[in-house]
């Protein structure tokens, strides 16, 4: 759907190149992704998606192109084609990743101050340590009320939670991360039943319309 | 050796008069190269399709990237709060709020909000449009619904939305499917006719926080990091101003550092990301450190020698600050405290660095920061402590807004 508002063309410029982050540390190339669109080499397009898509930092300072190009925009939709195809790179690169989108699917909130673990950021220096070992009691000494939680970054209301379920099953979210792990799928798809069960929806009333 | 009677170059015409860069005047373009959105939105309304959330009164207008004048609510706003900042660095947020509150301003901070999600979308694309497009239109329903504005704490969720508006505007498709889902949800389809940031909101009251500002911040050098996802993700909504670079990068920030005193100090990668990553900070963060240290804190450190580091973005705050405790092993050149606009701000006006600023959430050390602000900070901690241990007695008692 939104691809042809991501490409024009390319004049080998290089802007994109001198402002992509990812470029200055990864053998990484923005222009490189734009190029191979451009020319429909597929034979290329499979080695990225199978490779360093995954390098991308998303900050799209790619955006920048002279040719209004947006790498960073065909990077997500390389993505989703990955994870779409259950690719090995898509599960690799999401391995250690799972339990962010366990989170983010099931709270409506992407991370909560109990990841704020010393095992998890050992390289974030001893102050990771004491707001682990001070949670609860820091959590509470937050003037707002939504705040005070610990595993969750704010307080959302179920009935928010709710919609927010309805909105992956409605969208084939869930079929998407069982093409990339089962056991995650499996997990979400009990904690969702469980949650619409008790306020009397059937969770196979919610198709994925994206099929129609 | 230069020669005393150089060769006159017949190339070049001795009366054409090139202006140097410097005394360039900057000129807007006369046409915007991209089509104004809002006239898009209206479109779409008057069309029946969609139902626009207008600014409220009272706002500021402002200007944009291609001269385009943007609407800022000061009041009736619907926070929709940023993961990173409520999770992780939580005196962001109490901030906002705490500015607002000092002001005596309507807002609302809802429980019927969801994240964005966008910061999963950039990390693992494991979403798709119509959900990403679905969530920001039950979040922007329930502000209707609630009778506020929305305004976006999280520099990723206002890209993001500016994002999802460009699809819906260019795809009927995805309006159709986002229609769909709104209808299974039982809400209405709306949109707001400004997607914004709450540092714009901060950018725009940065005159009456000085007209309130308690500490001196003269003996403050802070330098500037603007978030990739508020000016260059759908450059056209970020608020540009003529007396700020000369309108050739982008006034957020800057303007109210200035406006509270403090001196900007300029850096060669200004521009740059902050190496966040969105994957990466999380389990690739090898990458994330070395971007951050290298080409944004060392550049900072050799060229300007800030106090401090100001950055309105969850991802930004996070990055260049929880990036700086393992590279002091590698010998670079760190140790620049990172805070946001609105703690910055906050600070100014007076607020308790540790029980509203929340600053024990940061990891650089910010004493040398708080010392130069003339803030007691040993006084400050002992309070937090005296709090800490009495909500340490009673497990159901929580600090409250009269508190502070």
């Amino acid at each position: 759907m939104r691809y042809s508002t991501e490409l024009y063309g390319c004049y080998e410029c290089g802007i994109c190149v001198a402002a992509c982050p990812s470029a200055r540390f990864y053998d990484f190339s923005p222009r490189v992704f734009a190029q191979t669109m451009a020319r429909e080499d597929v034979n290329s397009f499979y080695e990225l998606l199978n490779d360093n898509v995954w390098d991308c930092s998303q900050c799209f300072s790619c955006t920048c192109c002279p040719r209004q190009n947006n790498p960073g925009g065909i990077i997500t939709i390389m993505r989703e084609v990955a994870v779409n195809n259950g690719l090995q790179s898509a599960k690799d690169a999401l391995r250690a990743y799972s339990r962010i989108i366990y989170k983010v699917m099931t709270t409506g909130t992407q991370v909560s101050p109990d990841m704020l673990q010393p095992d998890f950021f050992p390289d974030w220096g001893p102050d990771v340590r004491d707001v682990s070992l001070n949670l609860d009691v820091w959590r509470r000494a937050i003037p707002p009320e939504t705040l005070h939680t610990v595993e969750l970054a704010w307080d959302v209301s179920e009935k928010t939670q709710l919609e927010l379920y309805m909105i992956w099953k409605l969208t084939g979210n869930l079929e998407m991360i069982e093409n990339v792990d089962e056991g995650l799928y499996m997990i979400l798809e009990e904690v969702m039943e469980e949650l619409l069960d008790e306020h009397g929806y059937d969770i196979d009333d919610f198709e994925n319309i994206l099929e129609d | 050796m230069q020669s005393k009677n150089p060769i006159q170059l017949n190339v070049v015409n001795q009366n054409l008069k090139v202006k140097k860069a410097v005394d360039r005047e900057f000129q807007l373009p006369k046409n915007p190269p991209t089509k104004d959105y809002r006239k898009e939105l209206f479109a779409l309304e008057a069309a029946g399709e969609i139902e626009i959330i207008r600014v409220p009164e009272p706002f500021v207008e402002v200007d944009t990237k291609y001269g385009r004048k943007k609407k800022i609510p000061i009041e009736h706003t619907w926070h929709h709060k940023s993961c990173g900042q409520c999770g992780h660095i939580p005196g962001y947020s109490t901030s906002i709020y705490w500015l607002n509150r000092e002001f005596g301003l309507d807002y609302y901070d809802p429980r019927d909000q969801t994240s964005c999600t966008a910061w999963n979308y950039y990390a693992s694309a494991a979403s798709n449009p119509a959900a990403q497009a679905a969530i920001a239109c039950r979040n922007f329903a329930q502000a209707k619904i609630d009778g506020y504005f929305p305004l976006i704490h999280c520099g990723t969720s206002y890209g993001h939305y500016k994002e999802v508006r460009a699809q819906l505007l260019h795809f009927p498709e995805l309006r159709e499917q986002v229609r769909k889902i709104l209808d299974r949800l039982g809400l209405p389809f709306v949109f707001p006719e400004e997607i914004v940031h709450y540092s714009e909101w901060v950018h725009v009251m940065r005159h009456r926080i000085a007209e309130k500002q308690t500490r001196d911040f003269s003996k403050v050098t802070a330098t500037v990091h603007p978030a990739c996802h508020y000016h260059k993700l759908i450059s056209e909504d970020a608020i540009y101003d003529r007396d700020l670079y000369d309108g050739q990068r982008t006034a957020i920030v800057t303007g109210v550092v200035e406006a509270l005193g403090a001196k900007v100090a300029d850096y060669s990668t200004f521009h740059d990301c902050c190496g966040f990553g969105f994957r990466h900070i999380l389990v690739s963060r090898d990458f994330s450190r070395s971007f951050a240290t290298i080409r944004k804190i060392e550049r900072m450190k050799i060229e300007a020698d800030p106090d401090v580091t100001i950055t309105h973005d969850t991802g930004c705050v996070t990055t260049l600050d929880k990036s700086q405790f393992s590279t002091q092993a590698h010998n670079r050149k760190v140790g620049i405290p990172v805070i946001s606009d609105a703690q910055f701000a906050a600070l100014a006006m007076g607020a308790h660095p540790y029980l509203v600023c929340q600053l024990h959430w940061h990891g650089v050390d910010n004493v040398p920061l708080l010392e130069l602000m003339g803030i007691d900070h040993e006084k400050a901690w002992k309070e937090f402590e005296e709090v800490a241990d009495k909500l340490q007695q009673d497990p159901e008692a929580f600090l409250t807004w009269e508190d502070v």
